[in-house]
């Protein structure tokens, strides 16, 4: 369940950047917006290249063991005492919540997991922008995944930010709470059940009439776009960095691949 | 039909292709849910703070459960001392001897029975109707799926399956003289009917208990139609069967208890009926059987309660709001399961009842929403214990088995594909190789076999990995980096 309070730390000049596999693989250009969006408010990512993915799929499945060394191996990839900035509340759930259950509470364990934040938390409780959008009007639902909904308690921070731009028009959609039926293996061990599900959920996605979905978890967005193109619907969704980051206007060019970087001296 | 959590994918896949069943049970969730929201406004100054009752109930039936053999002892003596016999049964078989012979003893040949799963848990209908003593469902709800010769695909509302149509025509095939109609206020009428005869000639009444206090050796029992209340004074004997994590301290525990309990199932804040039974007929009372019984039931239940973690499971006070939040069982309803306890709270409590060799498949099928969590008026962390279930299932049998069963859902492949993974996982050049080579072959992706694909396309690749797309970016830098890390 999701935690009462939370202590934020104030705005940093750097942090770590996770950006989980499923953004390694599927979604470069999530991670490409999210440090570009963090450098134009004034912060730097760093992005251990030695990072893999936070062990959620095995210790889902219920190989804790695997999990457990995955997990072990990615904690020493984060010496210096910055804030870790992850792009998904499921492998945020993963890292804040279940990493201390998997080293029975182990003390630099959770002095780690106190460092771990989810993106959009990161932003509206850390960094505390003011956003002005650029852009056109246009009519934009979120769909919050379970582990952020739920495990971390994250969805208002997307809905607040989302808020704050002047020209998005937000909607609701029914049945909002409920899973959208990725849940990692689940999909694949029952791959009906979750079938039926995401069907459901993109016909609520679809009749909220907007013009596009932002989701933070791709999870969920691989699983409810494969299903919106296997029903040969043209509604897509992206994730709410890259919505973010072109709506506030922050440079093209440094949301290219190829950009050139002023990149900074590192401290440590 | 018969139990059969083995075939759950069968089950389920056919569950999800009957319209029919899928809006029923839509509906019906979305009713449920509603209620409940009600019940727990914020605004409401009697249901309030869901938070905190819960935080009360999960107190209570963490510190009952921490005492449980000691409080059973004790009820055990109370009940004794006001004249209620308390049997003490392991297993399904057991019980149903124990009752059998109880009703043998008196002669007894016609039953009456108040809504209770763990009668359905040990199979009491079947195994008394085989030996000549008819037992016949009280509760309209369980009344109807008796006539339909089925089982219950919900705890709280065991007929929630059927619409009024169904229902109808259920009557009128099987009760004569019926006339088909759907007005929902005469098909109660004529089950009301059919019923109070039955009342008048049972000689035994058999319920469930939903709070059996250990101070006072009462039995509370809570119902919403009278039915129990007729079981449990009518008939010369009434035999109460439950399970023996439902005792609890003292009386004060009962209230936030029951409070908690009537919101969560059914959004009311008090039911009509709350029955306290405290010992048989007194000399010169009214009313009241002759003979008064308890049965407590294990089946498995020491099992949970020896682990520290899963002993959580028996904190459930079989409220139902875990059913109506889950996505899956909304979907594909409770028979698909195939056990007496379905949705979330079946998931980690059929394990152990029946092994986790027949039941393997349930505690996967979860997408761990923690929808099931949220609502839980005791808390019990169901997605955790799923997880440690899963853990269970796919350990190689070299522990001491903590679960009956373990490690019966270990496959050689999939277990092997875990260990690649991880160990790719922690050998960077080994994984950022693995996706590359990935988004180079991505548009194979799509010929991949694999189950997802029936309502989905093929997920693809990117054409570079974040990893590259960094890599790339530094190189093309005009000033590189002492650091290649910071961007
Ligand atoms: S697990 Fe919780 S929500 Fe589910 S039936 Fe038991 S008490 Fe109710």
């Amino acid at each position: 369940m999701a935690e009462a309070i939370r202590i934020y730390p104030p705005k940093p000049d750097r942090v770590y950047l996770f950006g989980t596999c499923l953004v390694d693989s599927f979604s470069p250009q999530t991670g490409l917006d999210a440090i570009a969006l963090l450098k134009y408010l004034g912060i730097e990512a760093a992005f251990p290249h030695a990072q893999t993915c936070c062990g959620q799929p095995a210790y889902n499945s219920g190989y804790d063991r695997e999990a457990r060394a995955v997990a072990r191996s990615q904690m020493d990839l984060f010496p210096e005492p910055w804030p870790i900035v992850i792009l998904s509340g499921s492998c945020g759930g993963m890292m804040r919540k279940h990493y201390p259950a998997l080293f029975d509470q182990a003390s630099e364990v959770v002095a780690f997991t106190e460092r771990v934040f989810e993106f959009t938390e990161f932003l509206r409780h850390v960094v505390q922008p003011t956003l002005t959008d650029q852009g056109d009007p246009t009519r934009v639902t979120l769909h919050t995944s379970c582990a952020g909904r739920r495990e971390l308690g994250i969805h208002e921070h997307g809905l607040a930010l989302l808020g704050q731009l002047q020209q998005v028009h937000l909607v609701p959609h029914d049945y909002q709470e409920e899973c959208c039926g990725f849940g990692g293996t689940f999909s694949v061990k029952h791959a009906n059940i979750s079938a039926a599900m995401a069907e459901d959920k993109t016909r609520n996605l679809l009749g909220a009439g907007v013009d596009e979905f932002v989701s933070t978890d791709w999870g969920c967005m691989l699983n409810l776009n494969t299903t919106l193109e296997y029903a040969q619907q043209p509604l897509r969704g992206r994730h709410l960095i890259s919505f973010l980051a072109e709506r506030i206007g922050v440079s093209e060019a440094d949301r290219q691949p190829g950009a050139t970087q002023v990149l900074a001296e590192a401290a440590g | 039909m018969k139990q059969q959590p083995e075939a759950f994918h069968p089950n389920s896949t056919a569950a999800l292709a009957d319209p029919v069943l899928r809006s029923n049970f839509r509906g019906a969730m979305d009713f449920l849910r509603s209620k409940r929201r009600t019940a727990f406004a914020v605004d409401d100054a009697e249901g309030g703070d869901f938070d905190a009752l819960s935080r009360r109930g999960e107190a209570i039936k963490q510190r009952c459960l921490q005492q449980l053999p000691a409080l059973l002892e004790q009820l055990e003596q109370n009940c004794t001392r006001n004249g209620i016999q308390v049997h003490w049964a392991e297993t399904p078989a057991q019980a149903n001897q124990i009752i059998e012979s109880l009703i043998r003893a008196r002669s007894g040949k016609h039953a009456v029975k108040g809504k209770s799963m763990v009668t359905e848990e040990i199979g009491l209908n079947d195994y008394l109707d085989d030996r000549g003593v008819r037992c016949i469902e009280s509760d309209m709800g369980e009344f109807i799926v008796q006539l339909a010769g089925e089982t219950p695909s919900h705890i709280i509302m065991p007929a929630i399956h059927k619409d009024a149509g169904q229902i109808a025509s259920l009557f009128e095939k099987t009760l004569e003289d019926t006339p088909y109609t759907e007005d929902v206020d005469r098909l109660i009428g004529i089950g009301r009917q059919q019923l109070r005869e039955r009342f008048q000639h049972a000689d035994v009444g058999i319920t469930g208990v939903n709070f059996a206090v250990a101070e006072t050796g009462t039995l509370c029992l809570v119902e919403n139609e009278g039915n129990g209340r007729m079981c449990t004074t009518i008939p010369p004997l009434h035999i109460a069967v439950t399970g023996i994590e439902k005792v609890v301290a003292q009386l004060s525990d009962v209230p936030p208890l029951l409070s908690l309990l009537t919101r969560s199932a059914t959004g009311q804040k008090i039911t009509t009926y709350f029955n306290m039974i405290s010992s048989p007929r007194k000399p010169g009372e009214q009313d009241g059987p002759e003979e008064v019984h308890l049965v407590l039931l294990d089946n498995g239940r020491s099992q949970a309660f020896a682990d520290e973690e899963l002993r959580k499971t028996l904190q459930c006070i079989r409220c139902g709001a875990c059913m109506n939040h889950c996505p899956v069982y909304t979907r594909i309803g409770g028979h698909a399961y195939g056990t007496t306890y379905p949705g979330p709270i079946g998931k980690i409590v059929s394990p152990h009842l029946l092994g986790l060799d027949a039941t393997k498949d349930l505690p996967t099928a979860s997408s761990l929403c923690g929808a099931c969590e949220e609502v839980c008026p005791v808390r019990i962390p169901i997605p955790k214990l799923l997880q440690r279930l899963r853990v269970e299932s796919s350990h190689a049998g070299t522990a001491e088995e903590k679960v009956k069963g373990a490690g019966s859902g270990r496959k050689p492949l999939e277990a092997l594909v875990w260990r690649i993974w991880s160990w790719a996982c922690r050998h960077p050049a080994i994984y950022h190789r693995g996706a590359s080579l990935a988004a180079h072959g991505r548009k194979l992706f799509k010929f991949l076999p694999s189950r997802w694909k029936t309502q989905r396309t093929m997920p693809q690749p990117a054409k570079i990995t974040l990893h590259t797309a960094l890599k790339n970016r530094q190189r093309r830098s005009a000033s590189p980096c002492p650091q290649e890390k910071i961007y």
